[in-house]
């Protein structure tokens, strides 16, 4: 075990430092063997902690930081085996995507030592458990993550989203470290038992307010409304493979992060759950409402990953709340339902991002108002992003509908609390999920009818080139895994029970059959999936069978008596979501530039809409704005004098100097009135 | 199983009913019951049209819209007989199938390029996101009730009590009707009958099919009306026997078919700008079932 860790670490150093000596092309192939490789040591590593035997062991580490435990338990396995599958169809896909860059040699260096970096950080941040070594490692993973995002960093627009990144990274990492550091000054210990320690021997109250600090930071990571401005920035900027890697797991690690903090730490669990469960059912609904009227198809998907991000805190939530009023059913189905939607969204999101990383390569465009009609060009294509939808919308027989299924199951059979204030809660979350699932189906509706069908709206459909194969196979795997968990869901919630069992302290004979009750349900549902699919193939087939002789002639849509240029009088992204967005126009913000037809000759017409998102404007921007006015008013202290400089210099050591004198003489004042 | 054959069987004649209901409203004599099944019939022996826009999601849909409305019916159960499928949480399974069916119609709309269809998709999506919450507060407010959550369970075990609960019953039908109105795209919210492609939802979006793919949808549509029609039976079943069941079941469904004609015949068509104030209305509808059932337990503080 102790070797594989060591091994794992030693490859991404090895393969880092060989990368710069190697051609372009072998930079690719190292970099593709090297996280094979490690996906290889790391899944082996979980597959042993799942087997049961957890890892725990410490290195004796230096003087700053003291020991330095390494502990394996189911959740960071679970957790392990997410981040390396997305990382090994991340990896595949990327080969092929970056060939268009093979001339920036340098920058794929960087790009690749980076991909492996962020990697291996990942999989360290899961197993170390001491606070400052894992600082370090955050920051590294941090600053990695940065690296990928500006791969294109000649442009301003992907400089400006990386540095919003980097910048709201570093206020994550500030309310850890001050987590971290509250923990230390209490208990003299970096080792994260600490919490536990440090937590069990207080208030409530006390825990109640450290794990607020911890949610701050791993919500921005994890992009939690209002912490999500980062994310819609980073995602469009970022190389396709970057983008389904960063929504599928770096985002995933803030969830690490709250599920782990649960786990250590001994507080009023009933608090932390009400706080969890509101903040991601708004969330949620704040995701997919600002999905839907986004035209920038990555910018779509990023929202999304917000609105995913709320389902699976939902899940949390409700575990909290098992945990707090001790109901073991509602502990299992709200883990189990936030782990596997933790990893089923990290498949289908790096499904849906690697498809529009094919839809850009081949269209150059992923403006979803501009494209159309691409299904002819890029079948496979279109099929791989019509599944990644019908499983982000939560739609049986995918994978997103067990876990979805699971959350709900838990509000139900917990709506009929004594609590009434729970029975409020579940309702109001219920009524949050439904929403968010009906508004996810417009949302992918248009994405995908839009980008896909009908015909092209701007680009011609001729400079579209072919789809190659190598650009669709690795999507193919995580197809394969989507289908896996919605027919044979049993299998991963069997691996599942064992980081669920961690949250339900001792492992009842109750939990025990609990547990079997709900796998058996979710076999069931498993089942019904695989009889569903065959019920649609008996359909298609039975259609196929009669029609098989029937006239079949082709004609114009039907236009009403018109049948002039199709392609302009199609319905648009813009007019498909139109009466929603009249509809929660208050919550929306949204540019329109309108230039109407006038006279009786008139020009053309021309109208642009651009979305916005309001809690940016007001969360950031807005205070943003009014601390450089407030900074503007201290402008003429920079008036480029050097004497003046010499002389804010000559003030500041003085200052240094004589300070502690001044306070002396203060001190000393004091005493001598009190004296008197 | 039952109730897969009665609702098989019951979607036969809704729409016929629906039909009759309407002429005889309006002072006409009106076709035979079997009518539309006929027309169907004739159209499923027909050949199609395609548009040269269209790919194969267009073909395909209808299928998948018809296969997804089977599967659901086959969780739908007659008080104390069990659909084919009933598993905890069943009904989560029913509304998501029903959404998946729709998923594709949507997208088969789209599909034809048509602005007039894209119109309609726009529609659809919109009013059946509405929709949802109604449906699932009111199996929520089941659930409290009764403590069960699946379909079978909850209703082999729902019995009326007090005079609340008769109320609490009343109001969930009404809402089951609605819901039903809205998911076949009739009348409060959308107008069968209309010739004008603008004020359409439904009718709109399958403009482009022809031959079977039409004769699947149409059906698909009596069979959406049985299958709510039997769950609204459900209501008054309770856990009697077989013979007094089947009985209660049609009279449930051709009381429901007249009353869906009485509706369309005596009330006109909204406008598309309130449709999703009206439908909101079903879900406020539902919280007061919900807060009902609490009232009946005991549970408010």
């Amino acid at each position: 075990m102790r070797l594989l860790i060591e091994l794992f670490n030693l490859v991404a150093v090895v393969s880092i430092v060989a990368l710069p000596f190697l051609k372009v092309r072998g930079k690719g192939i190292l970099t593709l063997v090297t996280i094979c490789l490690q996906v290889v040591l790391a899944s082996i590593l979980s597959f042993q902690v799942l087997s049961g035997s957890p890892v725990d062991y410490s290195y004796a580490g230096s003087f700053i930081t003291g020991a330095i435990p390494i502990r394996i338990d189911y959740l960071s396995a679970w957790f392990i085996l997410i981040i390396s599958f997305t990382f090994f169809t991340g990896a595949v896909y990327g080969i092929q995507y970056m060939k268009k860059y093979i001339d920036q040699a340098a920058n794929i260096t960087l790009h690749a030592s980076a991909y492996i970096l962020a990697f291996t950080t990942l999989i360290d941040i899961c197993i170390v458990q001491n606070s400052l070594v894992l600082l370090v490692i955050w920051e590294m993973m941090a600053i990695s993550s940065f690296i990928l995002i500006i791969f294109e960093h000649y442009k301003t627009e992907t400089l400006r989203a990386g540095i919003n990144f980097l910048i709201q990274s570093h206020v994550c990492i500030l309310f850890l470290t001050l987590a971290f550091m509250w923990v230390r000054i209490k208990t003299g210990t970096y080792d994260f038992n600490g919490i536990t320690a440090f937590t069990g021997s207080q208030p409530s109250i006390i825990g109640v307010g450290l794990f607020i600090f911890f949610f701050l930071g791993f919500a921005i990571k994890a992009g939690f409304v209002p912490f999500h401005t980062w994310l819609p920035l980073a995602h469009p900027a970022a190389p396709a493979h970057i983008s389904g890697v960063m929504s599928g797991v770096i985002i995933k690690i803030g969830i690490f992060g709250i599920l782990r903090v649960l786990l250590l730490i001994k507080t009023n669990f009933v608090t932390i759950g009400y706080l969890i469960l509101v903040i991601s059912v708004l969330t949620g609904i704040y995701g997919v409402m600002l999905a839907i009227i986004q035209h920038n198809l990555k910018k779509l998907l990023a929202y999304h990953s917000i609105e995913n991000i709320g389902i699976i805190g939902i899940g949390i939530g409700l575990g909290c709340l098992g945990v707090g009023y001790s109901n073991q059913i509602l502990i299992v189905l709200g883990f189990s339902g936030a782990l596997l939607h933790t990893l089923n969204h990290s498949l289908f999101k790096s499904l849906l991002f690697y498809s529009t990383g094919n839809v850009y390569q081949l269209a150059h465009t992923i403006n979803i108002e501009s494209l159309g009609g691409l299904i002819r060009k890029m079948p496979q294509t279109a099929f791989l992003f019509l599944i990644g939808s019908l499983a982000i919308c939560g739609l049986p027989p995918f994978n997103g509908f067990v876990s979805e299924f699971l959350i709900y199951l838990g509000m139900f059979k917990s709506i009929s609390s004594v609590d009434f204030s729970l029975t409020a809660l579940m309702l109001f979350s219920i009524l949050g999920l439904v929403l968010i699932g009906g508004l996810a189906m417009i949302c992918f509706t248009k994405a995908f009818s839009i980008v896909f069908l009908g015909t092209p709206r701007q680009i011609s459909i001729d400079k579209v080139e072919q789809e190659k194969r190598a650009s669709t196979l690795p999507l193919y795997a995580i197809v394969s895994v989507i289908m896996a968990i919605g027919i044979v869901p049993i299998m991963f919630l069997k691996v599942i029970s064992l980081p669920v069992g961690q949250y339900a302290n001792v492992i009842s004979v109750d939990t025990v059959s609990q547990f079997s009750e709900i796998t058996h349900t979710a076999a069931m549902i498993g089942v019904y999936s695989a009889v569903f699919i065959m019920l649609i193939g008996l359909t298609i087939f039975i259609r196929r069978m009669v029609t098989k002789n029937r006239l079949v002639s082709v004609a114009s849509t039907w236009g009403c008596g018109y049948n002039g240029s199709s392609n302009k009088m199609q319905y648009t992204a813009s007019s498909f979501i139109r009466s929603y967005r009249k509809l929660a126009s208050p919550f929306l913000h949204v540019d329109k530039v309108k230039r109407e037809a006038t006279g009786i000759f008139p020009d053309s017409v021309h109208q642009e809409t651009h979305p916005h998102d309001k809690v940016e404007k007001w969360l950031i921007d807005k205070p943003i704005y009014a601390f450089r006015q407030l900074l503007s008013r201290f402008t003429f202290l920079q008036n480029g004098n050097v004497q003046a400089y010499i002389f804010y210099g000559f003030i500041f050591i003085s200052l240094v100097i004589l300070i502690p004198e001044i306070i002396e003489k203060v001190k000393f004042l004091i005493n001598f009135l009190n004296q008197i | 199983m039952v109730s897969l054959i009665l609702i098989l069987v019951a979607s036969l004649f809704f729409t016929g009913i629906v039909i009759r209901t309407k002429s005889l409203a309006s002072g006409r004599k009106g076709p035979g019951i079997f009518q539309p099944m006929k027309d169907i019939f004739r159209l499923l022996k027909k050949g199609s049209v395609y548009s040269s826009t269209t790919s194969i999601i267009f073909q395909i849909a209808p299928s998948f819209y018809i296969a997804s409305v089977l599967m659901a019916i086959l969780i739908v159960p007659l008080g104390d007989y069990p659909g084919v499928i009933s598993f905890q949480g069943d009904f989560i399974l029913f509304a998501y199938l029903l959404a998946f069916g729709k998923f594709f119609m949507i997208i088969s709309a789209l599909d034809t390029g048509s602005s007039f269809e894209g119109m309609g998709a726009s529609r659809e999506s919109l009013f059946s996101m509405l929709v949802e919450p109604a449906f699932f507060i009111l199996m929520g407010s089941f659930a409290l009730l009764t403590g069960h959550t699946s379909f079978h369970d909850i209703f082999a075990t729902l019995h009326y009590g007090s005079n609340i609960s008769y109320l609490l019953g009343l109001l969930a039908t009404f809402v089951f009707i609605m819901i039903a109105m809205i998911e076949n795209s009739r009348m409060p919210v959308d107008d069968p009958k209309t010739h004008l492609e603008l004020t359409m939802i439904h009718e709109v979006m399958v403009l482009d099919n022809s031959g079977f793919d039409l004769g699947l949808i149409l059906h698909t549509t009596n069979l959406k009306f049985a299958m709510y029609g039997a769950i609204i039976s459900n209501f008054f079943i309770g856990d009697l026997s077989l013979i007094y069941t089947i009985p209660i079941f049609f009279a449930v469904q051709i009381g429901f078919a007249i009353v869906a004609g009485l509706l369309e015949s005596f009330m006109a068509r909204f406008r598309m700008s309130h449709n999703p104030q009206f439908i909101f209305i079903l879900t406020s509808v539902s919280l007061l079932i919900f807060f009902g059932v609490l009232l009946l337990l005991e549970r408010f503080v």
